[in-house]
């Protein structure tokens, strides 16, 4: 190995990047391996990431058929614009020294406040409705959000445990609601009026009619707002001092609590957006849950692997987002769908390793420099 | 020739600097021999290679003439080196005589540990060695001169010969070193040769035969103690003539900015760690608080900050009592504080130079207009800061705190704290660790407040540095001030006897 390569994964400025990469190539050889072992065709899976993110389909390549289909990249930005916000969630409180576990809680809310508007005023019109809807859910989640910031700031209780309880409490409390909304049947409420409807004819058109909606424009939103306060405030300035050291911060005499509050609230505004994306775009009814979805926890491994960033998030969402995508592409392969919950699980295993790879890579730069 | 360590040409890099560059080094039997050197000069790294924790690129080690490769410490305690570090390595809630035994116990006929033995053997050895210890003492109720026998007991324990003592004297007080330079004396005189790792020079000339200077890695001379004189070994070990003398300007004039009153602060269990306390800071005045590590200093520090809530008496500052109110408030106020802690408190370590340098001013004009950060003065007002306290680094106001040495983080929280003209500089350890020339600078700039006639509340551990910088001596002990005494009459044996609790000195009058 040159000297050059090993002062290159040597460097602090470089891990950050290095190591999410190598989690990520980790991660998909698990994958591969287990798939080897279970006699399935490995070579499916890169298949299915191709049709799945970038809407090629190999298998029609040399026959009459249309080898690329948009409708792909449009139920791949789909499926990851939940788990950008979730992610940009996570990765707020995180840099205050957080750890938001309740994204999963707060979406929920945000999708529970969202429904709720959007079927209390149906004859309102779509200028009026939709951003109410969209404030709604971010409220939601903000309230999600505010409750262990509080609880934190105030009695000093550890967020990880309120947020853990908030997710079930949000949970059921999603359920109930929505099973109680008038019209709901068992598993789902009725349609929400096309005035709170995210999604439009013209972006479905452009992607072959995927549910591609205007959702990706408040994830835009968020990521610039994310990285503008983090970066250009003078609060994100408070929040970075406190998150890197809080004693250095109490000692420039910032208030470590109130900023502890406004992390995690503002952390669940962005995962309640999520819950409205859901709701009012994804799908155009509000539905009632059986267990976790995810949403919240996937965050946490893109804002992991993201290293807590505007844009790593971004990247981070879109990856989770496309072994979602490739889920269904997959099975209609015969190949089962946990092969890609399986990478994403062991992602999150060597992202959680980061220090052990850390340490190796110290010891690959430090032999000889 | 009776070398009993030889090491010969030995180059160990780190990425990016070579921490030994070809370094040679001997030591006789029955020698004394000072390594010498600023942090980072490469002195850690060498005595490291010798006990086995890093292996060196080049070079070999002979061990009494024989040519040995030292793969990690047990085959350094095997022969015969052994290591008192810095940071002692006891377990605290273990008697004395377990700690000497740990790893090596002797063990009777059912395998089992054989106390009784040890503790024989370990009251045989401090009688020898004139250690005075109490063997069945846990470790956690001894002081820290006791706990530094402990370890050199455990040296003599293992049968080592060739002694490596890091920085010993750092945490003893005046009559505790003196007791172990005689421990040391002995020690020779029972055969064993001794490393003294150091940079106090007034050491080195009480107690070492010969001393061996490095600088930045390389080995810049070996001589011998007794023909040399402590300038010499201190340009050595600089690079360049060091001027340690303080011209203080002459201060007539004095106007009391803070007021102590029967102050009472807690520490983290709950039991009074500064109590009855009264002190008065005065303008053009450095006021030292001295005293032994632990006597209710760093609790004192952050009463006096706001870091800690004070449970009883008054700070009066600029005549507004401050006790209760916030941090901010007292450093708008005019408090400027250097903390005891730099990497805890003084700096946010992953931020870099620039966002340090506005941490207590970051939210005001021009930095921070209606919320929003204004970089440009942010960068412009670090580099001026950066330029004028000579704060080096790698990237300028860009670089990470983190990358910077010791001292260049000192000398950033300084050039932070005094740029903003306190009323009153608290300065809490200002040069712990720090190098010769960083200390040189730094005393300079607290000089240089005191005489623009700001008030200077000092904490230090250091006799040589209370007694060269202070104007005022005020000696803490269990958390009260047992004397106050000016700094022109105060000697070190006198200190001493304070610091240790064994004498009660004059106070002033406080009303």
């Amino acid at each position: 190995m040159s000297n050059s390569f090993r002062a290159y994964v040597g460097n602090e400025k470089h891990q950050k990047v290095l190591i999410p990469i190598i989690s990520i190539v980790l991660g998909f050889i698990v994958g591969i391996i287990i798939m080897l072992f279970s006699q399935l065709n490995a070579g499916y899976l890169f298949t299915a990431l191709l049709r799945g993110v970038f809407g090629i389909n190999t298998k029609f390549i040399g026959t009459s058929r249309s080898v690329f289909n948009a409708r792909y990249i449009g139920e791949f930005l789909v499926s990851s614009m939940p788990l950008i916000l979730t992610g940009l969630s996570v990765a707020f409180a995180y840099r205050c020294g957080l750890f938001n576990i309740g994204a999963e809680g707060q979406v929920m809310m945000g999708s529970l406040f969202s429904i709720v508007v959007a079927l209390s005023f149906p004859g309102l019109p779509k200028v009026i409705l939709l951003p109410m809807v969209v404030i709604a859910g971010a409220l939601g989640g903000t309230i999600w959000g505010f409750i262990p910031g509080l609880l934190k700031a105030k009695y000093n209780v550890h967020e990880v445990v309120v947020t853990i309880m908030l997710n079930y409490v949000g949970l059921y409390f999603l359920n109930w609601t929505v099973k109680s909304l008038p019209g709901s049947s068992l598993v789902r409420t009725v349609d929400i009026p096309d005035a709170a409807w995210l999604g439009s004819d013209f972006l479905s058109d452009i992607t072959n009619n995927s549910r591609l909606h205007w959702g990706f424009i408040i994830v835009i939103i968020a990521v610039y707002a994310f990285y503008y306060i983090m970066n250009k405030t003078t609060f994100g300035y408070e929040l970075r001092a406190v998150g890197f050291n809080k004693d250095a911060a109490k000692y420039a005499g910032i208030n470590v609590n109130k900023n502890a509050i406004l992390a995690m609230t503002l952390s669940g505004t962005f995962a309640g957006l999520a819950g409205t994306l859901l709701t009012c775009g994804t799908f155009n009814y509000g539905r009632v849950i059986p267990a976790f979805e995810n949403y919240g926890f996937n965050g946490i491994v893109a804002a992991l692997v993201g290293g807590n960033t505007a844009i790593g998030s971004v990247l981070g969402g879109l990856l989770f987002g496309a072994l979602q995508a490739i889920q269904p592409i997959m099975q209609a392969n015969g190949i089962p769908r946990e092969i890609a919950i399986i990478i994403t699980s062991a992602i999150i295993i060597f992202v959680a390793m980061q220090n052990g790879i850390k340490s190796v890579l110290n010891k690959i730069g430090n032999k000889e420099a | 020739m009776n070398n009993v360590v030889e090491m010969k040409d030995i180059t160990k890099r780190f990425p990016g600097i070579i921490a030994n560059s070809h370094v040679n080094f001997d030591l006789r039997q029955g020698e004394i021999h000072a390594l010498l050197g600023e942090n980072g000069a490469g002195k850690s790294t060498l005595m490291s290679v010798l006990f086995g924790l890093y292996q060196a690129e080049e070079g070999e080690i002979l061990i009494r003439g024989e040519k040995v490769d030292i793969k990690d410490p047990n085959v350094a305690t095997k022969i015969g080196i052994g290591m008192v570090h810095q940071h002692f390595k006891l377990v605290h809630n273990l008697s004395i005589t377990e700690n000497i035994i740990l790893g090596v116990e002797p063990k009777n006929r059912w395998h089992q540990v054989d106390l009784k033995k040890g503790r024989a053997q370990v009251v045989a050895l401090s009688e020898k060695y004139g250690l005075t210890v109490d063997p069945d003492e846990l470790i956690e109720n001894i002081t820290v001169g006791m706990q530094q026998r402990v370890e050199i007991l455990k040296m003599l324990y293992r049968n080592s010969n060739i002694l490596i003592f890091d920085e010993p004297t750092a945490v003893l007080t005046p009559q505790e070193i003196d007791d172990l330079i005689i421990v040391m004396r002995n020690l020779v005189n029972e055969g064993k040769s001794i490393i003294l790792i150091t940079h106090k020079l007034k050491e080195i000339m009480a107690i070492a035969d010969r001393c061996t200077v490095l600088r930045r890695g390389e080995c810049i001379s070996t001589v011998e103690v007794a023909k040399s004189n402590p300038s010499e070994l201190a340009e050595m070990m600089v690079g360049r003539k060091v001027n340690l003398d303080l011209n203080k300007k002459e201060i007539d004039e004095h106007k009391t900015v803070m007021k102590i009153r029967n102050l009472s602060v807690k520490d983290s269990k709950g039991l009074d760690a500064v109590k009855n306390f009264n002190l008065d800071v005065r303008t053009g005045e450095i006021m030292c608080v001295a005293g032994i590590d632990g006597n209710g200093q760093s609790e004192l520090i952050q009463g006096i900050t706001g870091l800690t809530p004070c449970s009883g008496g008054t700070i009066e500052f600029l005549g507004k009592e401050i006790q209760n109110t916030k941090i901010r408030e007292r450093t708008e106020m005019g408090l400027g504080h250097i903390p005891e802690d730099r990497q805890k408190y003084g700096l946010v370590m992953d931020f870099d130079i620039k966002e340090n340098m506005v941490l207590q001013s970051y939210f005001k004009e021009p930095f921070s207009t209606h919320g929003k950060l204004n970089k440009e003065a942010i960068k412009e007002y670090s580099d001026r800061l950066v330029e004028e306290y000579d704060v080096r680094s790698s990237q300028g106001s860009d670089t990470t705190s983190r990358s910077l040495s010791g001292g260049n983080q000192q000398k950033a929280i300084i050039a932070r704290e005094v740029d903003r003209s306190p009323a009153l500089l608290l300065a809490a350890q200002p040069t712990r660790g720090l190098d010769v020339g960083a200390i040189e600078f730094i005393h300079k700039s607290i000089v240089a407040e005191r005489d623009k006639g700001k008030a200077v509340l000092l904490f230090s551990l250091e006799l040589e540095e209370v007694l060269s910088l202070s104007d005022k001596i005020a000696v803490i002990y269990e958390g009260e001030i047992v004397g106050v005494l000016d700094a022109k009459d105060a000697t070190e044996n006198e200190l001493g006897l304070l610091m240790s609790g064994a004498k009660k000195g004059d106070l002033p009058d406080y009303e």
